[in-house]
């Protein structure tokens, strides 16, 4: 529901993406929702400290495919401006929880223990 | 039987629940339902209903919809200011054995309303109104990208307001400090209904703030003139861009939040509890997440008006235009960087305060480029002192204060000796108000004409003016000091009597902004009576350099009959140089969005849906919550969405305009 008045100065609208991409995000997307869950489930690998960075690195290769196959992002697609929002939205994110989790850590690490917290020396 | 019954209707809702008791609310209440009697009154009286139905509320058109934000974020300035005076007469009297006369759990809920009502319902609509009625304008738009979205996030802010405003006379509102805080907020501090009131309200006002904000970056990233590219938009739209990006991005970590306590309040979770792991902290962190850019939210626009008017009332290009776009877009990104320092003392280990310090401190020098960018745009320029430039200059010189004391308690250790004092209060109130409140009211009285065809009255403007100027000086400069001698905020009574005259200084300050108050709203008045001399007829009052000047005053539906085309910076100071002339003939028909009842019944539903929440009425919740979706289903089934302007009315309108100015036959 917009006006007639589009006039938009780079006006190089999104792809649709075409159907092998769609094919190869959703092969991809399977396989890498399939491994964690073989992962956690078979025990293949003993030590848990190795599943858990492991599950988080395919999340993430996931997020990535997700983002090429389905949402289409290159450089291109409305003049730039979709690579632009999206980067933009990484940054804050990853500002928002890296830092959340720094400051949270050290709130937790410097104050009086609270019951059901965990405990820690003080940090620096 | 009967009050189970009671209950299942009613909720917690009962005759207890009416102010009764509380003589000052009761006479409140008294004197507003006498006024909403009349103004209800009036309107029948006249038969403004249908108009004011069909020409306003239900308007998609850009312009009304800001000039409504407007007269909203007025309308409660009335309110949150007379909260103000009531805490100031409060402060100046309770000494010793004076207990004053607000009890603690009233003065609680008023510094708690002024700071919620202040922020969200006051800064918030005006800046969001001045975007919404002269970004599309300025960027020669013919609306905003999504119109009937515009419509629905305003009545969702009028939605949060109703909500506040209904908590003054049924039941209590938040007693918990402006954001909230846990643990006090969760149910076993406050367990009656004054946090939910705040919850409900912000929640649903949030849904608007962010709506619009995802609005008005289309409609800049979407929408602007042939041949304007990012570096030839005008400040103003720069700092719109800026604002509203930031506020996409932060608005979610508050509804998170709002959301996370909610659920410890209706259904017994432990996010922010004492008790069963829950991490208070981790509100203040979420909330500060948002709310540290939220200032950068309110303060980059006005810097764009400033940007405006100081260009315009010295005849001069804006000096250092590319660095102001540069200064914008750095605090934008900085002002995420930055939210612990409201809380250095909580418990953050030195290298998390200095790096969060530092941040901070770094944001003084992009803002520090503009002040020198106005400086230097006014150095050697042809300086015209109408009310809209003595703002600018009042801002520079207060402002600065304002960010000197911020740079001040950016170092954490002045910062462990100050957090929580009434030094920071005066730190903030000197930066909203010399920053924000003073660009707010310098925008209204510059674009003023353009909305309504005639100025406001200089001579009250000037009352105005100098009531908020020299009144906030007055209001301020004290509490400063009583701050620096180490006095906390929120406190209703004071035992030391040597610290009385400070507060009645300050009563007195505030007293004098209250006749800054009057005079702006006598500046509409005369300015009304007086509207035939103050007339603009060339839609260009100020000899304005931006695109909105190029049009009538008022601007027609449509906007420009013609889309302009832009080849410099000041497009419009360059179409008038370059001896433009307006067509007069030769218009197309012009496609214009149709006007819809939707946003204000989901609106009202959401009133509705809030009010029930917050009294545990759980069948009208339920029924209001069905409301909402079938309404918001229906109107995706509205096809009639737009019609065309036919091009023998265009030219009509048209025709009806004065010659511009430069214009020769």
């Amino acid at each position: 529901m917009s006006t007639s008045s589009h006039h938009a100065v780079a006006s190089h609208s999104a792809s649709h993406g075409s159907r092998a991409a769609y094919r190869a995000g959703s092969i991809l997307s399977i396989v890498l929702t399939a491994i964690p869950f073989l992962l956690v489930m078979t025990n293949v690998l003993p030590d848990r400290g190795i599943i858990a960075p492991m599950i988080f690195a395919l999340g993430f290769i996931q997020i990535v495919v997700h983002v090429l196959c389905f949402l289409h992002l290159d450089t291109r697609s409305e003049g730039g401006w979709t690579l632009l929002a999206f980067l933009f939205t990484t940054i804050i994110v990853v500002l928002t929880i890296a830092g959340s989790i720094w400051v949270m850590y050290h709130l937790n690490a410097n104050m009086m223990p609270m019951p059901g917290g965990p405990m820690d020396g003080s940090v620096h | 039987m009967t009050d189970t019954l009671a209950k299942t209707v009613f909720g917690r809702l009962s005759w207890e629940s009416l102010p009764f008791h509380e003589p000052i609310l009761l006479g409140t209440f008294i004197v507003v339902v006498l006024l909403g009697l009349g103004v209800v009154g009036a309107v029948t009286r006249f038969g403004l209903w249908g108009y004011l139905w069909k020409e306003w509320f239900t308007s998609v058109d850009h312009k009304k919809i800001g000039i409504m934000y407007i007269i909203l974020g007025i309308i409660m300035l009335l309110r949150g200011f007379a909260d103000a005076l009531m805490m100031r007469l409060q402060q100046a009297i309770a000494f010793g054995s004076n207990p004053g006369y607000l009890p603690p759990s009233h003065y609680d809920q008023i510094f708690t309303a002024h700071g919620t009502i202040m922020i969200f319902f006051v800064a918030i609509p005006l800046v969001v109104g001045l975007i919404n009625f002269v970004m599309p304008l300025q960027i020669g738009a013919r609306d905003v990208a999504f119109p009937f979205l515009n419509n629905l996030s305003f009545w969702l802010t009028v939605s949060g307001a109703v909500l506040t405003m209904i908590s003054l006379f049924v039941g209590e509102f938040a007693r918990t400090g402006w954001l909230s805080y846990a643990p006090l907020a969760e149910l076993a501090y406050s367990p009656d209904t004054g946090v939910d009131y705040y919850l409900w309200s912000l929640q649903i006002a949030g849904v608007g703030t962010t709506l619009s904000a995802i609005n008005m970056v289309a409609t800049i990233v979407k929408m602007r003139a042939p041949g304007m590219t990012m570096m030839k938009m005008p400040v103003f739209t720069w700092t719109a861009l800026c604002s509203n990006v930031l506020a996409i991005a932060i608005f979610p970590a508050l509804t998170a939040a709002f959301f996370l306590l909610m659920l410890d309040r209706y259904v017994g979770t432990h996010f922010f509890t004492n008790e069963l792991g829950g991490a208070p902290m981790m509100y203040w962190n979420m909330v500060w997440i948002w709310g540290h850019p939220e200032v950068y939210v309110l303060i980059l626009p006005a810097f764009g008006i400033y940007s405006e008017i100081t260009s315009t009332f010295t005849g001069k290009r804006l000096f250092g235009y590319n660095s102001m776009v540069y200064a914008t877009v750095v605090i934008t990104i900085l002002s995420y960087l930055v939210w612990l320092h409201h809380f250095f003392t909580m418990g953050a280990g030195p290298s998390v305060n200095s790096f969060f310090g530092i941040a901070t401190m770094v944001i003084a020098i992009p803002t520090g480029a503009k002040v020198f960018n106005w400086l230097f745009t006014m150095y050697k320029g042809d300086i015209r002192y109408d009310v809209p430039m003595m703002w600018v200059v009042a801002f520079m010189i207060t402002f600065v204060v304002g960010g000197m004391t911020g740079v001040l308690l950016a170092i954490p250790p002045a910062d462990f000796v100050l957090h929580n004092s009434l030094f920071l209060v005066a730190h903030f109130h000197n930066t909203i108000i010399g920053g924000v409140v003073f660009g707010l009211f310098a925008g209204m009285v510059y674009w003023f004409p353009k909305a309504f065809g005639f100025k406001l009255d200089p001579w009250w403007g000037k009352v105005g003016f100098w009531g908020w100027v020299i009144g906030y000086w007055l209001a301020w400069t004290p509490i400063y000091i009583v701050g620096l001698m180490g006095n906390t905020r929120r406190v209703n009574h004071f035992d030391d009597p040597s610290i009385q005259p400070y507060f009645i200084v300050a009563l007195i300050g505030a007293v004098v902004i209250l006749i800054g108050v009057l005079g702006f709203v006598m500046s509409i008045v005369m300015g009304f009576v007086k509207r035939k001399q103050l007339a603009d007829t060339t839609g260009d009052p100020w000899n304005g350099r931006t695109l909105e000047w190029s049009t009538s005053s008022p601007p027609p539906a449509y906007n420009f009959a013609v889309t302009p085309v832009v080849h410099d910076l000041d497009a419009w100071h360059d179409m008038k140089t370059r001896g433009y002339r307006r067509p007069a003939s030769g218009f197309k028909p012009i496609h214009m969005p149709k006007n819809t009842a939707a946003g204000i019944i989901l609106a009202g539903l959401a009133t509705v849906l809030g009010f029930a929440m917050i009294w545990y009425i759980w069948w009208l919740a339920a029924l209001a919550f069905a409301g909402l979706l079938v309404t918001a289903i229906g109107h995706t089934f509205n096809f009639k969405r737009d019609y065309y302007i036919p091009q023998d009315e265009v030219a009509r309108t048209e025709a009806k305009r004065p010659l511009p100015l430069g214009a020769g036959a």
